[in-house]
């Protein structure tokens, strides 16, 4: 019955999707539709296919198959992100690769949200995704609850990245930043996240354990603030059902205020909250120590909870927004420091007694220096947010070095160890192909967000001074295009630490794939363990 | 406006106390006697389980148990 009912669903939506390819007031909208027709067609055969097959039922192992397919993507999407990232690094160091033929579709303005939403939304989420998947399992000792809506939700996932990376570069944009989804894809990202929400509750409802381990609450906090926020920075009414563009419910700076309150607490709780969760658990694993303090991880926790959810206004520093709003997010950012630096400790401590396994295990290298950008990225942001620091830093290229050295080197590294510590235990092989090659992907990255961060705070510093220098007579110094030939020097490094950064997870493609394809498997612990070669 | 003045003194006034009380509740709480077994054993349930689910109808032992 479940599965005509599915068939049903599936064939409405591929006839919706193909009337509305017809009917489509934009390009955007119009390849968008044709995605959902080829998706809900494709899915229609391939349940048609397997009508009346028995499912088997296996609440005595691990749903792990579904995490596999999410480290296969987060591999992938991540070298496309950082792809995406290097080139237009270079487009602006060489306007030239702004190329004449592909205008409006490859140049920068196009890029830029495509190469954001893929290093946060794609590599990022799927991330996100695999391990809570993975980490709620084992924490809670039950297998993933709700059958087949997990794989709904990695689908669905990919299929709302598909859409986000087609609908950018033909001019779909809400001009929202980091929430630049069309109308409908908004919509989308709310089924696929609350069925995430439904697959995570229902499996820490089901659990053995007695206690939620402390990984769990930070990813519940991240998928259900992460919902909250989406819904309320995207209420939107659609011009046309047949239309990607929409209007905002709120104007002026209520709206701004409100993406901002988004912007900010999409950083505190997907790329924070989220990654911390993952920290908590792969790092005491890959360490083999509990946790250095189960206490301190709790207070951290709530004081994390308590404090980032009003930081958003010191984006908005001297602007419309009322003077007391900026002063709050000034004051909570300060405020921050605490909860990130009891982090940071709590994770590095971890290592206490264990210090040596640095010399030998470039794993754990790569979590603890992740854990090292998770303090420095989350000193800097404090500082920047207060109101004199950022009349020199806002608007200028700090920001972005302060955004890469907490998404490259805290997130970045920390997902590159969790994808080394999983692949070998998901696919069930002794070990991974090469420790060497994780040496080098750890240097080569590194080095990369080294020089990232720091051509970024040399330039950053350097047009914010420039902008505010004046001569004896009062009138400004310098042409904004005088800052702009400037940087070129800097602009040549940050491309070059961007490429390094992307060449070291080249190497971890091919490490994992040949850790699966290469090593032998141990003995199968049990059929969900063993996976045949082919 | 009124609403407006209403919420933001509301906000800046009890709702400031209430939340900061929470806060402190919760601190206050995690360092509770008898706190620690709990903790130690909760820190230390990454490393049960990790090839299978627990037995279906069987709980897991409880902490006190597992110290023995």
């Amino acid at each position: 019955m479940w599965d005509y009912t599915k068939l049903i669903v599936l064939g409405l939506i591929a006839l919706f999707a193909a009337i509305a390819t017809n009917y489509a007031h934009d390009l955007a909208y119009q390849v968008n539709a044709l995605v959902v027709m080829l998706a809900a067609g494709g899915t229609f055969l391939w349940t048609l296919r397997r009508m009346g097959e028995p499912k088997r039922a296996r609440p005595n192992e691990y749903m792990d198959d579904v995490v596999r397919a999410g480290v296969i993507a987060t591999t992938f999407w991540g070298v496309v992100g950082f792809l995406v990232g290097v080139f237009i690094a270079f487009q602006l160091a060489f306007p030239a690769l702004n190329f004449e033929w592909a205008q409006g579709i490859l140049n920068f303005g196009r890029l830029r949200p495509l190469h954001t939403s893929a290093v946060i939304f794609a590599f990022g989420g799927n991330a996100l995704i695999m391990s809570s998947f993975y980490i709620v399992q084992r924490t809670s000792a039950a297998r993933l609850w709700g059958g087949n809506l997990a794989w709904f939700v990695f689908w669905g996932w990919q299929l709302m990245i598909v859409l986000a990376a087609t609908s950018y570069v033909l001019g779909g944009t809400q001009s929202k930043e980091y929430a630049e989804t069309v109308w409908y894809i908004d919509w989308w990202i709310v089924v696929v996240w609350l069925s995430f929400l439904a697959v995570f509750m229902g499996t820490l409802i089901n659990r053995k354990e007695p206690h939620i381990y402390v990984a769990n609450w930070f990813l519940l906090a991240f998928i259900v603030t992460i919902a909250m926020l989406h819904v309320g920075n995207n209420l939107a009414i659609p011009v046309s059902i047949f239309s990607s563009q929409s209007v905002q419910v709120t104007a002026g700076v209520q709206d701004a205020m409100i993406q901002w309150w988004y912007g900010h607490n999409a950083v505190g709780f997907f790329l924070t909250a989220g990654f911390l969760g993952m920290m908590y658990y792969f790092i005491p694993k890959q360490a083999e120590r509990p946790v250095y303090s189960y206490k301190l991880s709790i207070i951290h926790f709530w004081a994390l909870i308590f404090l980032y959810i009003w930081a958003g206004p010191h984006h908005l520093h001297y602007t419309a927004l009322p003077d007391w709003a900026s002063t709050l997010g000034m004051t909570f950012s300060i405020m921050l420091w605490m909860p990130s630096w009891g982090g940071m400790i709590n994770g590095l401590m971890t290592l206490s007694g264990a210090w040596d396994k640095l010399r030998t295990d470039p794993i754990i290298r790569m979590m603890v220096v992740s854990v090292g950008f998770y303090g420095m990225s989350t000193f800097e942001g404090p500082m920047m947010s207060i109101k004199a620091v950022n009349s020199l830093s806002h608007y200028t290229d700090w920001t972005i070095g302060h955004v890469h050295s907490g998404a490259l080197g805290w997130n970045g590294m920390i997902t590159f160890g969790a994808l080394y510590f999983l692949t070998p235990r998901l696919w069930n092989r002794e070990r991974l192909y090469s420790l060497k090659l994780v040496s080098w992907h750890f240097w080569l990255a590194t080095i990369g967000i080294v020089l990232y961060a720091s051509s970024m705070w040399v330039t950053g510093i350097m047009e914010g001074l420039m902008w505010r220098e004046v001569d004896a007579n009062g009138f400004l110094v310098n042409a904004f295009a005088d800052t702009v030939a400037a940087k070129f020097p800097m602009y040549v490094v940050r491309g070059l630490g961007g490429g390094m950064y992307l060449l070291g997870a080249l190497i971890m493609a091919y490490n994992l794939w040949m850790t699966v394809r290469a090593q032998p498997a141990k003995a199968p612990v049990n059929a969900n363990n063993f996976v045949p070669a082919e | 406006m009124e609403t407006y003045s209403f919420l933001r003194e509301f906000a800046d006034s009890w709702a400031l106390v209430a939340l900061t009380l929470i806060f402190l509740g919760v601190v206050v709480w995690a360092f509770r006697p008898g706190s620690r077994p709990l903790h130690d054993a909760a820190a230390a349930s990454i490393f049960r389980h990790e090839m299978k689910p627990a037995d279906a109808g069987r709980d897991a032992p409880a902490p006190s148990e597992r110290e023995a």
